[in-house]
């Protein structure tokens, strides 16, 4: 495939490896974090760590909106679904999330009309398409999403819709990546940086992760040898002593953001005192809600939302894995309790959260696999169709 | 708009509106694995997780679900928890396509499949050469020659007897290309509202000429994993048929009997044929992980030598999802003797449904039940059957 295969090639991957591999102190051990769940994803699902050295260890943060939702917003949103002539739209990634009483889909199966949609301004189509019905968008995501969450709530507004409102859950980055560095078993070496947030916000909101906490970053593309050359550029930047934000993502992120997204973003939301993460806990204005201005399209005012708090088991250790203390299958309820069918744990929800994604994709004895039958086929030889 | 304060944990009590709940399905399933002992290294860890796994799987859910119809992990729990444990027979819980069963001395093949696809028309074919195709599919795979099918239909109050038509012309010429005839059926309708339109149930009965005994328990090291064609066609084109995407892109439906094609690799493995299978809904991922099950090998596939349609893959990318899991509904997995391997190759490369066919790869012996991608990135990952709807990711 045009513009993807160039991205996955084996020997340009091998090549680059070999490169990482000269720039690692013998003895010395290195651990990064991709601090985006879609990084974590790609890490997996080409098998990425083969390539790298044993001393470097890419550690899992918490860059997946659905992973970091807490289960009383989800029951939240289903409080909202259950209102008389609710038809409450959302992402397929959210029907899976668990709430305290279930999921998206549970709730959909007890009678509640809750539709999956590709984008919020599919959520507006219904709501023209049913004026009887109100309809309402779960928001969910970082500043990825929010610039279409804000633009549709704009679209409401001018079209002059009264049955459609967002039920806003969007967080932001930064904070978050904050929580971490203020964590006092933090034990990274630097960031791979959000590639598709960075497109809104770009590289400047970066600067003081090298500047005040001394780690360099380098924001990342999503294909795998995006990552290997980001690695590659972080331990560069250490060999050689240095400490900056460095662009690894520039044919798709502009180092000043994209201005007129973060102007529509700012038109309709703004940032809350505090909120909620799963594992992390709450994050003070580490979120957005709809203004004032807009509040008939915000749910929160339109509806009587019960406010939920659902705790998380004792026995969960997601906030440990998320700041890469622990490794997913160290946590105590790892694969037995906690598996994707029953997410006990954040980590444990999207295949872009770091359990999930080891346990999809990596619950294998690598060293085992190397030793054994599971080498190449013969007669097995790469397919070229028309 | 960054944030100016760090974590604020502990604000617990000041926070919401004081409303504080636990999670009782979470504190459940805690408390079922309670006791478990902290494991120190990852190898113990990914024993006491193949354990889990091998416990008789429970349904947690109180109604059903979307997920429980995706062909993964839901349906396999939905199936083993209920149904295999209501109808327990040696026949049934072999869990193959069809059932292979014995009358007299006639060795017969026997299956059902039911067909709910939206749209009931779709570029390269419909729900009635689906369900025809579909079961013939099911009885070739089992070894047999398909004869016999039945046709139910549920209707919809309101749906248009031009499409009906439609419908039935297309399973009467799907079943004469098939050599198959339709010889009883049942029809039944229901008021708007309370089905899609129009739902087909097909049933088949074949003969299994042949000695050889398939099952998905039968793959041993060393043999090799084949596929007739290209995957992922059929799922693609419905999805992007349903027009909710917005994507074009120009492929068709892979729907097509493949009795001769079954036939042929037969033929040609002779007593090496170990398995065959339909990869229908939950694609090729779903089977070779039924394999790995059955058999307790290791399924190791070469993502280069997977045959993808550029168009399939592209639009597969731009979902999130993964073709292995895409279903097709003219493709079979075959696991062979790898003495064999070329004189299949041969059979299915002569048919033209088998034009695409290749080797993607072979059973080892570790790990035991898991299926290994060697990733064309040069990494190693497993292919995992899937937990609910391959549902398309946002970012």
């Amino acid at each position: 495939m045009k513009f993807v295969d160039e991205f996955r090639d084996a020997d340009t991957a091998r090549a680059l490896a070999a490169r990482i591999a000269e720039l690692c102190v013998p003895g010395r051990r290195y651990a990064f974090m991709e601090v985006c769940g879609g990084h974590t994803h790609t890490i997996y699902k080409h098998g990425l760590e083969d390539h790298l050295p044993e001393s470097i260890r890419l550690v899992h943060g918490p860059g997946c909106p659905v992973c970091v939702l807490p289960m009383g917003r989800v029951d939240d949103a289903i409080a909202i679904a259950g209102e008389p002539d609710v038809i409450m739209t959302a992402f397929g990634d959210m029907m899976r999330v668990p709430g305290g009483d279930g999921s998206f889909f549970d709730a959909k199966a007890a009678g509640a009309d809750i539709r999956m949609v590709y984008s919020p301004l599919d959520a507006l189509k219904i709501a023209r398409a049913h004026p009887d019905k109100r309809v309402v968008f779960m928001a969910i995501g970082f500043e990825t999403t929010a610039p279409s969450t804000a633009m549709t709530v704009l679209r409401a507004a001018r079209e002059g819709l009264e049955n459609f409102s967002v039920f806003c859950n969007h967080v932001t980055i930064i904070p978050a990546i904050k929580a971490i560095l203020d964590s006092p078993d933090l034990r990274l070496d630097g960031f791979l940086g959000p590639g598709h947030v960075s497109t809104v916000i770009g590289c400047r909101p970066y600067e003081f992760i090298a500047a005040r906490h001394g780690k360099p970053l380098v924001t990342a593309g999503f294909e795998p040898l995006d990552i290997l050359q980001s690695v590659y550029q972080l331990m560069r930047q250490l060999h050689d002593g240095r400490c900056e934000v460095e662009n690894q993502y520039s044919r798709v992120v502009p180092w000043a953001g994209n201005r007129r997204a973060l102007e529509v973003i700012g038109e309709v939301m703004e940032l809350r005192p505090y909120f909620e993460w799963r594992g992390l806990g709450f994050i003070s204005q580490s979120a957005m809600q709809v203004r004032e201005a807009y509040a008939r399209f915000d749910a929160e005012r339109v509806f009587a939302v019960p406010g939920v708090r659902v705790a998380d088991p004792k026995a969960c250790q997601c906030g440990e894995v998320l700041k890469g203390v622990l490794e997913p299958w160290e946590c105590k309820v790892f694969g037995t309790a906690c598996t994707p069918e029953t997410p006990i744990g954040t980590c444990m929800v999207s295949s872009e959260g770091a359990c999930a994604a080891y346990y999809n994709f990596g619950r294998f004895s690598r060293s085992r696999v190397r030793a054994g039958s599971a080498g190449p086929t013969p007669l097995a030889d790469p397919v070229v169709l028309r | 708009m960054s944030a100016r304060d760090g974590i604020t944990n502990g604000m617990t009590d000041e926070i919401g509106n004081g409303t504080e709940r636990r999670a009782g399905w979470a504190e459940e399933a805690v408390a079922t694995h309670a006791g478990a002992e902290h494991l120190r290294s990852e190898e113990q860890v990914l024993e006491r997780i193949e354990r889990a796994r091998r416990r008789r799987p429970r349904v947690r859910e109180q109604r059903v679900t979307l997920a429980h119809g995706a062909g993964g992990k839901a349906t396999q729990t939905l199936i083993e928890a209920v149904f295999v444990e209501a109808f327990r027979n040696p026949v049934l819980e072999q869990l193959e396509d069809g059932a292979s069963v014995q009358v007299g001395d006639a060795r017969l093949a026997f299956t059902t499949d039911s067909f709910v696809v939206s749209p009931l028309f779709f570029p390269g074919g419909d729900i009635g050469d689906l369900a025809v195709n579909g079961t013939v599919n099911d009885l070739a795979v089992c070894g047999a020659r398909p004869l016999h099918l039945s046709a139910g239909f549920i209707l919809e109050e309101g749906f248009p007897i031009a499409d009906l038509r439609r419908v039935a012309a297309s399973m009467a010429r799907a079943a004469a290309a098939a050599g198959v005839t339709i010889v009883t059926g049942d029809t039944k309708v229901v008021r708007r509202g309370q089905a899609d339109g129009c739902f087909v149930t097909t049933a088949g009965i074949g003969v299994r000429e042949r000695a050889v005994t398939l099952s998905a328990g039968a793959a041993r090291p060393g043999d090799a994993v084949i596929v007739s064609g290209p995957i992922g066609d059929h799922g693609v084109t419905v999805m992007l048929a349903r027009g909710e995407l917005d994507i074009e892109a120009d492929v068709v439906s892979d729907t097509a009997p493949m009795h001769e094609l079954a036939a042929g690799v037969l033929d040609a493995a002779g007593d090496g044929a170990r398995v065959l299978r339909d990869a229908t809904r939950g694609g090729v991922a779903t089977i070779l992980n039924e394999i790995a099950t059955a058999s307790q090998g290791a399924i190791v596939v070469d993502e280069a030598a997977v045959p993808v349609r550029e168009e399939v893959n592209g639009a597969a990318e731009l979902l999130g999802i993964d073709p292995l899991y895409v279903a097709c509904e003219g493709r079979l997995v075959a696991v062979v003797d790898p003495s064999r391997t070329e004189a299949v190759m041969t059979a299915l490369r002569a048919h033209p449904l088998g034009e695409g066919a290749a080797v993607i790869g072979h059973v080892g012996d570790d790990p035991p039940g898991l299926v290994l991608l060697r990733t064309a990135f040069g990494g190693t990952r497993i292919v995992d059957l899937l937990v609910g709807d391959p549902l398309p990711r946002i970012c």
